[in-house]
């Protein structure tokens, strides 16, 4: 079995070792294709994987060596295959398989096509280290291997300008990578506090035996740690306050989006949360703080997609709130509910991004919905799968995001917290509302973009048939919420709910509403021209627009008085005192060797009469200080 | 009675004529001179410590030095000559072609 297990983790590494030897080649079409077909080789090893750990009840752990071992620390390089982690290794493996395939096509005219690849397998191989990892130190790894990689593949076209940002909200490709590797390394410095807060306790790293010791601590030490871990979480998951970067890193190649700021790595901090649960279960305050955190967020971030009008920072926002949704789940103490939702939301968020991929295809890049409309005629098969996206996103019947997203509104209601329940229910709302605002904009409707003078035409075939699976998925996924019950609460602790009967299928007959409701406003609103343009100049509008003026309050609050600061210790600080010291110093010796220069007059009984001097120096210093007298 | 001390201060003395030679000399062959005394003032030394400790060491030390007192004076002398025969001059303060 450990042979699955390296080859399911160690395939998209070789993948991405391998791309990168023609990094700076021109495009070779078999960098893709070999990418490609090591990220199947680790899909099938780990579905492989997972039916072992079905069928058998077994948990795989090995100990790849020994990697910090000094003193009191032993930390070994070791991996877990349990149903946590390889319910995510299948997650993680298939969206990034067929975003691989779809890459082939996304990326045909791309100068940059081997480099591409070569991040984007490294990508994955640092999300499987993360997912497998047996202890926190190989998880934070591949965490910071993630941020990497995403950074690196936001600003995947790096040579784009500045610009303004009434214009461009995201400014440009390397200003948005260096604003989430920047966030995410400011809530990263709250995990490893974490971490450290977990070795100084319990003396271990090791998942195993951190939550064996976890319920002798004292209860404040816990909650310390599981508020710094949580820290972490936020960063990576864009929770409030750190959520700005998400709708920014949209300016990374679209199948990135799909991949990493949708289906995988943004839920890591679900993820850890998940992983963490025996910490988090001697905790509710904290879990409750989360659950409130990922219900504001969830419908925070809806509010901003209502107005939108940028193709991807919708879908962005959106990503946001289900984050949000998986939050509660998981603060509330229903993990299996929030890694179910993790799971069926990766599968039709990375559609709704391949969908908006072929989008900004075929409008040559163009992101403004208000551009597009009635692209159903040319785009057939993009838009059969965006809508099925959408329909599992807003949460109907029978489509994956039903099953999950009511059981996580099912939770928040029976745990009696019914303003969280409140909330996300307006969420679903909202998220049915602004799912079908962007299908109606871009495929139905007035043929807008023949005044902007595209010619949109459908993606090419291998594409649809990388995102074909993903939308089988995001159908088919809900169906297994049974098996996938009984498999993860293996692992996870059950959630019992109080609920039965007439409530129950009430919840869910309101839910179901409240998204019909919105799709069917959405739908009437738009077939009829949309609103009145007079809404624009509502103080509402543009606050949402403008996502709250958050990143400008933190522009002018935090950025630039930082830079100020900066500046300050830069000007006063290290050129006046630091530089100063340093310049004193060369100076000393280059003044002492101008003025000794002239020792060196080549007048050779000059030169034989400071030898002398030198000679009568040494014989005194050897008199007097020689021990026998 | 002629004691170790009396050879030591003869040493002494004898490099003291030389250090001041090699200092206050300008001419070239002089200088060779004074090297000459300086070598032979440590002569003198190891001779005498040789013999007041009944030990062949010193002695031994001495000649290797006239050896390689003569052998430097050789190929010394060589080099003063052809100097002389490109410039002309022997004097120590002509020979600055390099200076810091």
């Amino acid at each position: 079995m450990e042979k699955y297990l390296y080859l399911a983790l160690f395939s998209p590494l070789v993948g991405s070792l391998f791309a990168s030897l023609f990094g700076a080649k021109p495009k070779k079409l078999f960098v893709g294709l070999v990418a490609s077909t090591l990220l199947f080789v680790s899909l099938f090893s780990s579905i492989y994987l997972l039916c072992y750990v079905a069928s058998s009840d077994n948990i795989i752990h090995v100990k790849l060596f020994d990697w910090i071992k000094v003193g009191g620390i032993n930390i070994p390089f070791g991996f877990i295959v349990d149903p946590v982690s390889v319910i995510m290794m299948v997650t993680v493996t298939t969206v990034s398989a067929f975003v691989h395939v779809y890459s082939l096509g996304y990326m045909k005219h791309d100068e940059g096509f081997n480099r591409f690849f070569s991040y984007l397998s490294a990508f994955v191989f640092s999300m499987m280290v993360l997912v497998m990892s047996d202890n926190f130190a190989g998880l934070f790894i591949g965490w910071e291997g993630v941020g990497l990689c995403s950074w690196l593949l936001i600003g995947f076209w790096y040579k784009k300008e500045d610009v303004a940002r009434e214009i461009n909200p995201s400014i440009s490709p390397s200003w948005a990578a260096n604003e989430a590797f920047i966030m995410n390394r400011i809530a990263d410095l709250g995990m490893l506090i974490g971490l450290f807060l977990i070795y100084w306790n319990t003396g271990s790293l090791q998942y195993d035996k951190v939550f064996e010791n976890i319920s002798t601590l004292n209860i404040t030490i816990v909650t310390l740690i599981g508020i710094f871990l949580f820290i972490g979480a936020m960063g990576k998951s864009a929770q409030f306050p750190f959520h700005t970067w998400l709708a920014d890193a949209m300016e990374g190649p679209t199948p990135v989006s799909a991949l990493i700021h949708a289906a995988t790595m943004v839920t890591a901090g679900v993820f850890l949360i998940i992983r963490s649960y025996p910490l988090y279960s001697q905790i509710p305050d904290v879990g409750f703080f989360i659950a409130t955190l990922g219900a504001f967020v969830a419908v925070f971030a809806a509010s901003m997609a209502l107005v939108n009008q940028d193709l991807k920072r919708i879908i962005a926002y959106s990503t946001l709130s289900q984050l949000g949704y998986m939050f509660v789940a998981a603060g509330l103490g229903a993990y299996w509910i929030a890694l179910f939702h993790l799971m069926t939301h990766a599968f039709f968020k990375s559609l709704l991004f391949l969908g908006a991929g072929n989008v900004m295809h075929a409008m040559d890049d163009e992101l403004n919905i208000f551009k597009m409309g009635g692209l159903r005629k040319t785009m057939k098969w993009t838009a059969i799968m965006m809508i099925i996206g959408s329909l599992a996103l807003a949460g109907i019947y029978p489509f994956a995001g039903f099953f999950s997203k009511d059981k996580i509104l099912a939770v928040a209601f029976d745990s009696n917290h019914y303003i969280l329940w409140f909330m996300l229910w307006v969420g679903a709302g909202m998220t049915a509302f602004y799912s079908f605002r962007l299908i109606m904009l871009v495929f139905f409707g007035d043929e807008r973009y023949k005044k902007y003078g595209f010619h949109p035409h459908e993606a090419y075939w291998y594409m649809l048939l990388a995102m074909a699976p993903l939308a089988i998925l995001a159908i088919i996924a809900g169906f297994f919420e049974e098996s996938f019950e009984h498999f993860v609460t293996y692992l996870l602790p059950e959630y019992h709910f109080n609920i039965e009967g007439i409530k129950e299928v009430g919840l869910i007959g309101i839910t179901t509403l409240i998204a019909l409701s919105g799709i069917v406003f959405a739908i009437y609103k738009y077939s009829k021209g949309g609103f009145n343009p007079k809404w624009k100049e509502n103080f509402l509008y543009k606050l949402l627009l403008n996502q709250y003026y958050i990143p400008i309050i933190y522009e002018k609050c935090i950025t630039k008085p930082y830079a100020k600061l900066s500046k300050i210790a830069w000007k006063e600080f290290d050129v006046r005192i630091i530089d100063a010291t340093v310049d004193f110093i060369a100076k000393i010796i280059y003044i002492s060797g101008f003025k000794g220069r002239v020792v060196q007059s080549g007048n050779l009984s000059k030169m034989l009469g400071w030898m002398v001097i030198g000679l009568v120096i040494l014989l005194l210093l050897v008199v007097l200080y020689s021990p026998v007298r | 009675m002629i004691t170790l001390t009396h050879y030591l201060v003869l040493s002494a003395i004898l490099f003291c004529i030389g250090l001041v030679g090699v200092l206050r000399r300008k001419n070239l062959l002089m200088l060779f001179f004074s090297t000459e005394i300086l070598l032979n003032a440590v002569n003198v030394g190891f001779a005498a410590i040789s013999k007041y400790y009944m030990d062949l060491t010193g002695q031994m030390f001495a000649f290797f030095i006239i050896a390689i007192a003569a052998s430097e004076v050789a190929v010394g002398l060589g080099l003063l000559i052809i100097w002389y025969k490109r410039v002309g001059s022997i004097d120590l303060d002509t020979m600055q072609s390099m200076n810091g």
